[in-house]
């Protein structure tokens, strides 16, 4: 089985209809597992309960980067091999980085709320994470300006990988303007700074994070090509009808 | 070679004749500069300590404003289609066609920054300043706003889209900018490490872009 084989779209949807049911078990076994170790990781002797947001935060911080990756993949997919599932996988992970950056700038400000006294403080972090939400939406709106989907896919994959060099800018960030916001304390030169108490739990709800997003990714891609089928057969029938 | 010459002096020729609209540019950033006082009071210490950034601002906004006459106008008179077709690389085309703009439409901007300054209530040095690094930063501007303007006139209707897709990429060059003004007229920091970051920024796009842009004409133009 190889990315060849995956391009038949009928093969990916019945490898798809297989695997998704095991992988929503999965991420809902481990969601649970790591709230559950969340709630019951001990206080921060300085921040108390809420440094609990840190379990939602962080992750969905970490996947708001992560689907930008896959999406250049997808957009290299697109304009290099041109696989006939890249711009798929494209315009559908769009949405779901939204959302993360999305959920990742609201439980970010509700957490700098108690800890910095302001819900929004315009650090180098927090902005660049705005700034890249606002790339989300500017990608989304390219995607829904363009009736042709394979036309939409080009331009947007253009787009796509010029914002990507967005991502180094916001890694660098953090070293190079380093106000309020806290240097990165999970990957550092040294190893962890959290303690193993916080990490575990940390890295349980990371990675069930991941499989959400690959669940909701493989879902909505399927969305896509069913939603691309169904215009194409209306299409069909409407110049049946003209004719 | 002589070909670049050629479409950079057409290009420069074109957007200054009637119905050009280089210079409505220059037009808008003198009004978005009057507009100010109207927001934050005739304060003139404030205008002073707030001069750099509505300066920068304003010649955001106009570069963007004209950012829409670089590709359209060859696209709905078919020229566009020859370029695009021609034997010289369509990399080389999109960069000569993108320092056209910036001779046409973004140097005025910069020529016209001492004059507003006196709006401003802004000194020699600031001036200076402020011109200097306008002088180092608009060409990013132009530059990677060329990508949004070739995504754009493939898509019709891309107008609305141009502004969306182009801001977010401009607000490194937006901060470094202001700072190195503000470096140079208040310190405390250095002027030349924001300013070097600029150039930087403007380098890294004179790159980036014209492949960016040449790419999308490519996949978007069939």
């Amino acid at each position: 089985m190889t990315l060849i084989d995956l391009a038949n779209p009928t093969r990916f949807l019945s490898l798809t209809a297989r695997i998704l049911p095991w992988l929503a078990a999965a991420t809902t076994i481990l969601l649970l597992v790591g709230l559950y170790q969340a709630a019951m990781a001990p206080d921060d002797y300085q921040q108390g309960a809420t440094v609990k947001i840190m379990f939602i935060h962080v992750p969905n911080a970490w996947l708001a980067m992560f689907v930008w990756g896959v999406m250049s993949l997808a957009a290299l997919g697109t304009l290099v091999w041109r696989h006939p599932l890249a711009d798929v996988a494209a315009k559908a992970a769009a949405p779901i980085g939204a959302a993360f950056t999305f959920l990742a700038l609201v439980t970010g400000s509700l957490w700098g709320r108690p800890m910095w006294g302001t819900y929004w403080e315009w650090d180098a972090r927090l902005t660049s994470v705005l700034i890249m939400f606002l790339m989300y939406l500017g990608l989304i709106a390219l995607w829904r300006a363009v009736e042709d989907p394979s036309r939409a896919a080009r331009a947007a994959a253009i787009l796509t990988l010029v914002g990507a060099l967005n991502l180094p800018i916001i890694k660098f960030s953090v070293d190079w303007w380093n106000t309020l916001h806290q240097p990165a304390s999970v990957l550092r030169m040294g190893g962890p700074a959290l303690d193993r108490s916080f990490l575990i739990p940390l890295l349980v709800m990371a990675v069930a994070f991941s499989l959400l997003f690959v669940t909701l990714h493989l879902a909505a891609m399927r969305n896509e090509i069913l939603r691309r089928r169904v215009r194409s057969l209306q299409m069909m029938q409407a110049s049946r009808r003209s004719a | 070679m002589t070909a670049l010459a050629a479409l950079i002096r057409r290009d420069i020729k074109i957007s200054l004749r009637v119905g050009g609209g280089a210079l409505i540019g220059v037009l808008f950033f003198l009004t978005v500069v009057v507009l100010m006082p109207f927001a934050v009071g005739p304060d003139l210490a404030l205008l002073t300590r707030l001069g750099p950034a509505i300066l920068w601002l304003g010649a955001l906004l106009a570069s963007l404003l004209t950012l829409d006459r670089l590709f359209t106008a060859d696209h709905e008179d078919g020229s566009l289609d020859l370029i695009v077709m021609s034997r010289t690389p369509l990399e080389l085309t999109c960069a000569a066609k993108a320092l056209a703009h910036w001779l046409a439409a973004g140097v005025p901007l910069i020529l016209a920054t001492p004059v507003l300054g006196l709006l401003l209530n802004l000194n020699a040095t600031a001036t200076a300043a402020v011109a200097l690094t306008l002088l180092a930063g608009t060409p990013a501007l132009t530059f990677t706003g060329m990508i949004g303007a070739a995504l754009a006139v493939t898509l019709h209707r891309g107008g609305l889209l141009l502004a969306v897709l182009v801001l977010p990429l401009s607000i490194p060059v937006l901060i470094f900018g202001v700072a190195a003004s503000q470096a140079a007229i208040t310190g405390p920091l250095s002027f030349g490490t924001p300013f070097s970051i600029l150039c930087a920024l403007s380098l890294v796009s004179l790159v980036i872009g014209p492949f960016a842009a040449a790419a999308s004409l490519r996949h978007g133009l069939d």
